[in-house]
């Protein structure tokens, strides 16, 4: 699967960190940056989880 | 511990808002494939609420696209949608859930989910009869024309239209997060606003003396007259049938063309009287959302010992309707299994976003906490504090430092000790 962010959209709540750190960081400059845009299978119920709680809900999965 | 299983053929989920349909989505994810049908009082779908206080306000993002954004959660999902379908009554003793509408239906369940959320607060007195209401199943409306809430679309719609025609001046009662986002949305829109709070300062009762200061700061930076320390006393009527202005508690007066009342929310229950379930404060709970046999809650009804902080608690944010909706769903199918499921622990959050300001706030302090700064300068209106309580660090607020307010959160997910949340 691989991970995109709508950056026009993602005001930077962070939400999707708390839940999946492994994929999602929001840096001290608070901005969003992604650690890994095709994340392994292991990791998907937390990257759907983000998607369920992202108040922007700007973030979504595309499947390989 | 565990008990017998119950046969789940059909849920009823009560309400069709977040905490209601994240739990149908989540019956589903879960692969359970019996009748769901999802009961709805409003004839509309309603739609997702954090918009109707800001981009909704500022035409900024389109009703229909408010509304699937709630839908969406459900889409090409099995689920009987059943609107204009407000309970009269239910009675939920083991094995035998009904529900009564005001329209005369009637269903059983083997199980319920209460997502009933809440209502907007009115002064007393303000709303009137209308002339289709019945003894039966009664009906309200705001005595004067220009007198707004925002909890549904159509609130929004309706202030919206208010402000875009350019009125004289927007009185906000009460600097709550809902009042203070409408604030600042009509101050972008260069409507002359004031805002009365009835508190010595914005968020006082909750977040202390130094997060008020900031917040009542920002507004008055951007423009807001604000009224501290005084309360509303009346809305007078202006031209007939509409506001003209309202008067305070220190005897002043504001005229006012547009009012909006954000004196807060209370959860839908009056219906759960004589259901059998407990209601105090919400629909009463145990720790993992579990109400009575066959019934769980979720959103803001739900009243729930939150284990982490070890106190009962009701949250009406967005992100707990979310997550108590999935909880329920899944301590419900538990129950199809025989097992009691597991506790909902949580750190409540919520974000509001005024002028050019996020604020987010983690946890569940009270106002007598020691409020510590742990990152910048409020004068930069970009900073956070930690709230105190012994050893415990019982929230977290922050403004424009969203990624202090989630670190803080995973930590206190982790443990309240103040060590581990503010090393």
């Amino acid at each position: 699967m691989k991970v995109v962010v709508d950056y026009d959209v993602c005001e930077s709540n962070a939400i999707c960190m708390g839940i999946a750190p492994e994929v999602f960081e929001v840096r001290d400059d608070d901005f969003l940056y992604l650690l890994d845009e095709n994340p392994g299978e292991e990791l998907r119920s937390k990257v759907e989880e983000a998607v369920r709680r992202c108040p922007k809900q700007a973030i979504s999965i595309e499947e390989d | 511990m565990s008990s017998d299983p119950i046969d789940l053929d059909r849920i009823v989920i009560v309400g069709a808002s977040l905490a209601g349909l994240t739990a149908a989505a989540t019956f589903r994810a879960q692969g359970w494939d019996g009748d769901l049908v999802v009961v709805e009082a409003s004839a509309t779908m309603p739609s997702d609420r954090p918009p109707l206080s800001k981009q909704v306000l500022a035409g900024t993002l389109e009703p229909a696209a408010a509304i699937s954004a709630l839908t969406d959660r459900i889409d090409g999902l099995d689920v009987d949608i059943r609107l204009d379908h407000r309970v009269a009554g239910a009675g939920f003793a083991a094995d035998d859930l009904r529900l009564k509408f005001f329209n005369d239906h009637e269903i059983t369940a083997d199980g319920v989910v209460i997502a009933t959320g809440s209502a907007a607060r009115w002064p007393a007195g303000f709303l009137v009869e209308t002339e289709d209401s019945t003894a039966n199943e009664p009906k309200y409306r705001p005595r004067l024309a220009g007198v707004h809430v925002i909890r549904t679309l159509d609130d929004s719609l309706a202030l919206k239209a208010d402000l875009d025609s350019g009125p004289n001046r927007l009185v906000v009662i009460g600097a709550g997060f809902i009042g203070a986002e409408v604030a600042a949305t009509a101050r972008a829109a260069g409507v002359d606003v004031t805002m009365v709070e009835y508190a010595p300062l914005p968020l006082a009762r909750v977040l202390g003396g130094m997060v008020g200061e900031f917040v009542a700061d920002l507004h008055r930076d951007n423009g807001v007259d604000l009224r501290l320390g005084v309360g509303l006393d009346e809305i007078v009527e202006g031209a007939p049938g509409r506001v003209g202005a309202v008067t305070l508690t220190d005897g002043s007066r504001i005229d006012a063309d547009v009012v909006v009342l954000g004196l807060g929310a209370a959860p839908e229950l009056d219906w759960l009287g004589g259901s059998g379930l407990v209601v105090d404060n919400g629909v009463v709970c145990d720790e993992t959302l579990w109400a009575g046999p066959g019934v769980v809650a979720a959103g803001d009804v739900a009243s729930w010992v939150n284990t982490l902080f070890g106190e009962r608690m009701r949250v009406e944010h967005w992100e707990n309707a979310i997550e108590q909706g999935e909880a329920a769903a899944k301590r419900l199918l538990a129950a199809g299994e025989g097992s009691d499921g597991e506790p909902f622990a949580s750190v409540p959050w919520f974000w509001s976003d005024q002028y050019d300001c996020k604020i987010q706030m983690a946890g569940r302090p009270a106002a007598d906490d020691e409020i510590v700064l742990i990152d910048g300068d409020p004068a930069d209106r970009r900073f956070a504090v930690a709230f105190r309580r012994g050893d415990r660090c019982t929230g977290v607020f922050a403004a424009n430092r969203p990624r202090i307010a989630v670190v803080a959160r995973m930590r206190m997910a982790e443990s309240l000790d103040w060590s581990h949340v503010v090393p």
